[in-house]
């Protein structure tokens, strides 16, 4: 079952070619006329020489070696590797949307900006905001923005003091990693017995340099912020916005908005809550709304409509200005669109009611073999901590590679922080009761399975096409491009 | 009807099934712990759900209100590009074991994204000359606004210079990056709508992190950059050069005017222009920026029996890892668009893709000399294009192309917004896609305006 896989560069001869193109039919010049000789390459770029079959086969075969949401349950944590629907994919493809040049003259793209417009009254409905911008390109991209924006609100105020954010400990690495990028300090906040941010805390670090609290609610955790009314009040009062990331949204739709919990910016990832396919780590979109005082320091353009025409507005002079080239993932945002047409109100709801059924439902089984800590209700993650089976000699990260051989995707491994030996593990409502139970069972055999023998649990997994591969190795002597020998 | 209940398998016996196991009556019970104050207490106001056949209905006559390239025949570039797309492409992308998967983080199930971003890293560091390039950014813009971030981090200055040959859809992003981290950003002015090196000269200090230069640059010529990298090099400052991937089997590369990070928009690597987006942000360095680089790394590795096998290496600089010390917040990126320019270039070849260039520049001669040879349409820069040119047209660049419109032609970009000094200017691609007869009646139609 285990062999190596040959690299493009390994295959092919010379001479062969995998590509078809018409002759230029436009009289030739020589290339030293057009281009003067030291402007020229020397040497071809060494790039394989293959036929077409040979590139279909070697994307093929390595397309087997591959596990996707098709393939199989992903409860891949905050990452909603919910299933992907089929007839979206062939909707973003129309020519009338996939070959649109950006620059075309705005009466050549009224379909588009009318998506595009109905897309933001849809969001805005859907999270209690007041405007929205799709330019940012993912998840972390929207964060960026969202910063850069609530920046530039205190900026425009004359409030140049807020150089500091708050994030709890529960949050996304890229919450953290995004408040540098922006230019400002971190500030973490730890959270309380219940898994709340703790309140006392928060109090503490709140003064005239806050700039924002970033928050996931439901938290990383899967747990929902219970005195959310209070925290907002907290951050508001001094001075300070509330910033909503929107990774976890898929717990709520329907039931609560970020902006009537007093949110006052929101990115969404729309390749998480509104189904567009992760694409083996992208494409994604990360849309940004605001509340009304905010709107002006929105990237810009906006989509508008002005006597059933719909334009780009650049009349925004306080803009922080652009984040991506053109419009952001508009490709991605097709798909969502197409999703949100298809599920409705009640759709989403329901979307929303299952992934908390199967979240509660899939933690109740666990708990028989596996510590799951802040035992309450869940929303649409939990997370189980595998100290007790770590300390027999088979942790998270081992427990993960048991469920490969199981056939199943397994958890978000290590994190949130705040658990030892966590699993944060994400059903999605896309999934049967079927395949939680099989799931439920296969973590209780390795549960039974690292009693009798960690060891063997540890050095696993077995049935897939390589074995455990060395990560040390590989930070210790990074290989990161083919050379020849 | 309730919407998408083909999407959700439960079923209400389920449900009740399920709930019972949880230990709570109701399907509000599992909600209770939202305060009531904020629970939403209407439906929200969403139009009523569509079927599959009614929503295709809905996108396909939303779609058809749009001219694509398709329907029309494109003279329009400025960074997106209607360049040739073998079918090979869409038929591997479109294998859902690569597109429904995620972020590589179980290295055993994932052999086949990470062979394939392996595969892609080494063929951007064969086209660049570079010893290291990563998974993907979001695009053009976003790469060079993290690359001249990564100079910056790199010498520990926070001074960059760009030249303003350089897009002005990149600097308009590089300009917002900076203004957010409080990095100083200057221009260095056009000469001939060249970067003007005696003043780079000028400009460039021992305080200077990054000069960032595109090669073409924005106005399709490509610069003289021979010496310019000692120059840079002299301050310890680092070149951040953005290239178009299609120029370089024709061109100089980067390495060769030694460039340090090389950035990037790959979407002519067989990518659909999408009005914009998802594109392909290209990032590549030298060896020793690899602890500075943004994003996604594959590296091979062995597993316990010794066969060769990728993860993600070099996790450490990462936001998942490093929270606020990371090189950068990118998590999600761009993989399936690097997995079809990997396609492409493979497919294509060195032979496919140095093609392409020659014709892109043969076609684009052709053009730009009939075009400038037509009364009152005039060159407005000398030196050499590669695929585009910008031309003075006489009058203004919106009506020229609500005339070529008409002919399902979309006409050059007006570049007079960025430019201020250039009045009616417009910008012209033509790539290896375009024919004679289809230039031919271009010039016949710049010909007959007025």
């Amino acid at each position: 079952m285990r062999k190596q896989k040959a690299l493009l560069f390994e295959m092919g001869r010379s001479g062969r070619q995998g590509y078809s193109l018409p002759s230029s039919d436009v009289p030739g010049k020589s290339l030293d006329e057009l281009l003067p000789k030291k402007m020229q390459r020397e040497e071809p770029p060494g790039l394989p020489e293959l036929s077409e079959v040979e590139v279909v086969r070697h994307y093929t075969e390595l397309s087997t070696r591959n596990f996707g949401v098709d393939t199989g349950f992903y409860p891949l944590g905050s990452c909603t590797m919910k299933y992907n629907p089929k007839v979206n994919e062939e909707v973003a493809a129309l020519p009338g949307f996939a070959l649109m040049h950006p620059c075309q003259p705005e009466h050549t793209v009224q379909g588009a900006l009318e998506l595009y417009y109905n897309m933001e009254q849809y969001l805005k409905e859907l999270t209690g905001m007041e405007r929205f911008t799709m330019q940012p390109a993912a998840g972390a991209h929207g964060e960026l923005t969202g910063l850069m924006v609530i920046q530039a609100y205190h900026r425009h105020r004359g409030d140049h003091q807020r150089n500091k954010v708050l994030v709890p400990v529960t949050a996304h690495g890229t919450n953290p990693a995004t408040v540098t990028m922006a230019g400002y300090e971190v500030v973490q906040i730890p959270a309380d017995e219940r898994g709340n941010v703790d309140r006392e805390a928060l109090k503490e670090a709140v003064d005239e340099t806050t700039s924002a609290l970033m928050l996931t609610n439901p938290s990383t955790l899967g747990l929902f912020e219970e005195e959310i009314l209070d925290i907002a009040k907290i951050v508001h009062d001094a001075g300070g916005l509330l910033y909503y990331d929107g990774a976890n949204l898929n717990a709520i739709m329907g039931y609560v908005r970020p902006g009537d919990m007093g949110f006052d910016v929101v990115h969404l990832n729309i390749h998480k809550t509104l189904s567009t396919p992760h694409g083996g780590g992208g494409p994604g979109s990360g849309p940004v709304g605001v509340r009304e005082r905010l709107i002006p320091f929105l990237p810009k353009p906006l989509v508008a409509k002005k006597d059933d025409q719909f334009y780009f507005d650049y009349d925004l002079p306080n803009s922080i200005g652009k984040v991506q080239s053109f419009y952001g993932n508009f490709g991605v945002v097709v798909k969502a669109y197409n999703y949100v047409c298809m599920m409705g109100a009640e759709g989403l709801k329901q979307v929303s009611t299952d992934a908390v059924i199967n979240s509660n439902y899939l933690a109740t089984l666990l708990q028989k073999n596996y510590y799951i800590p802040y035992d309450r209700l869940r929303k649409h993650e939990f997370v189980v901590s595998a100290k007790p089976q770590s300390k027999k000699g088979a942790g998270a990260g081992d427990i993960a590679k048991a469920l490969l051989d199981r056939g199943f995707h397994p958890p978000t491994v290590y994190f949130p922080l705040i658990v030892d030996e966590a699993l944060m593990t994400e059903p999605n409502e896309t999934e049967s009761k079927e395949t939680l139970d099989a799931y439920a069972r296969a973590m209780e055999e390795i549960a039974g399975a690292i009693d009798e023998d960690a060891g063997k649990i540890a050095a696993g997994p077995y049935n897939t096409v390589v074995g455990r591969l060395d990560e040390v190795r590989a930070a210790r002597n990074p290989i990161l491009r083919w050379q020849e020998e | 009807m309730m919407g998408g209940k083909h999407y959700l398998p439960l079923t209400d016996e389920d449900r009740r099934e399920m709930l019972k196991k949880i230990g709570v009556n109701s399907i509000e019970d599992l909600f209770s712990d939202i305060p009531d104050k904020v629970r939403l207490k209407s439906d929200l106001e969403l139009p009523p759900a569509m079927s599959e056949l009614e929503a295709v209905r809905h996108l396909s006559s939303l779609a058809a209100k749009n001219k694509h390239l398709n329907n029309c025949t494109s003279f329009m570039g400025a960074g997106v590009y209607d360049h040739f797309i073998p079918s090979v492409i869409k038929h591997i992308t479109g294998r859902s074991e690569f597109y429904t998967s995620y972020t590589p983080y179980q290295a055993e199930i994932s052999q086949g994204i990470l062979q394939a971003i392996f595969e892609y890293q080494t063929m951007i560091c064969k086209l660049t000359g570079m010893e290291v390039a990563n998974a993907s950014m979001y695009d053009g813009s976003t790469a060079v606004a993290e690359g001249a971030v990564m100079g910056c981090g790199a010498t520990r200055r926070s001074k960059a210079l760009v030249s303003r040959s350089v897009s002005p859809f990149y600097r308009a992003v590089l300009q917002n990056y900076f203004n957010s981290r409080g990095l100083d950003l200057e221009e260095v002015p056009l000469k001939d709508g060249h970067t003007d090196f005696s003043k780079l000269e000028e400009m460039v200090d021992d305080e200077t992190a990054s000069v960032i230069l595109q090669q073409p640059n924005f106005f399709g010529l490509v610069e003289d950059l021979d010496g310019v990298g000692g120059t840079i090099h002299d301050h310890k400052a680092v070149l951040v050069m953005a290239v178009d991937p299609l120029s370089l089997p024709l061109l100089k590369s980067p390495a060769d005017y030694g460039a340090d990070i090389v950035v990037g928009e790959g979407q002519g690597l067989g990518i659909p222009p999408s009005f914009g987006g998802p594109l392909l942000g290209i990032m590549a360095a030298r060896s020793r920026f690899v602890r500075q680089l943004p994003g996604r790394i594959s590296g091979e590795t062995i597993d316990s029996e010794g066969n060769r096998g990728y993860v993600m290496a070099l996790q450490t600089r990462e936001q998942h890892i490093r929270r606020e010390k990371a090189s950068s917040n990118i998590c999600t990126n761009e993989a399936l668009v690097a997995l079809a320019a990997a396609v492409y270039m493979a497919a294509m070849g060195p032979q496919g893709m140095r093609e392409v260039a020659e014709q892109c520049l043969q076609k684009a001669a052709y053009a730009r000399e009939k075009i400038t040879a037509l009364d009152g349409f005039e060159a407005v820069f000398s030196g050499h294009s590669f695929k585009e040119f910008a031309v003075k047209v006489p009058g203004k660049p919106d009506d020229l192309n609500q005339k070529l419109l008409q002919k399902d032609i979309l006409g050059g970009v007006d570049i007079s917004p960025f430019y201020p000094e250039l009045e009616n200017t417009m910008l012209f691609v033509v790539t290896e896609k375009r024919t004679r007869e289809e230039i031919d009646t271009l010039v016949r139609e710049l010909e007959g305006w007025k």
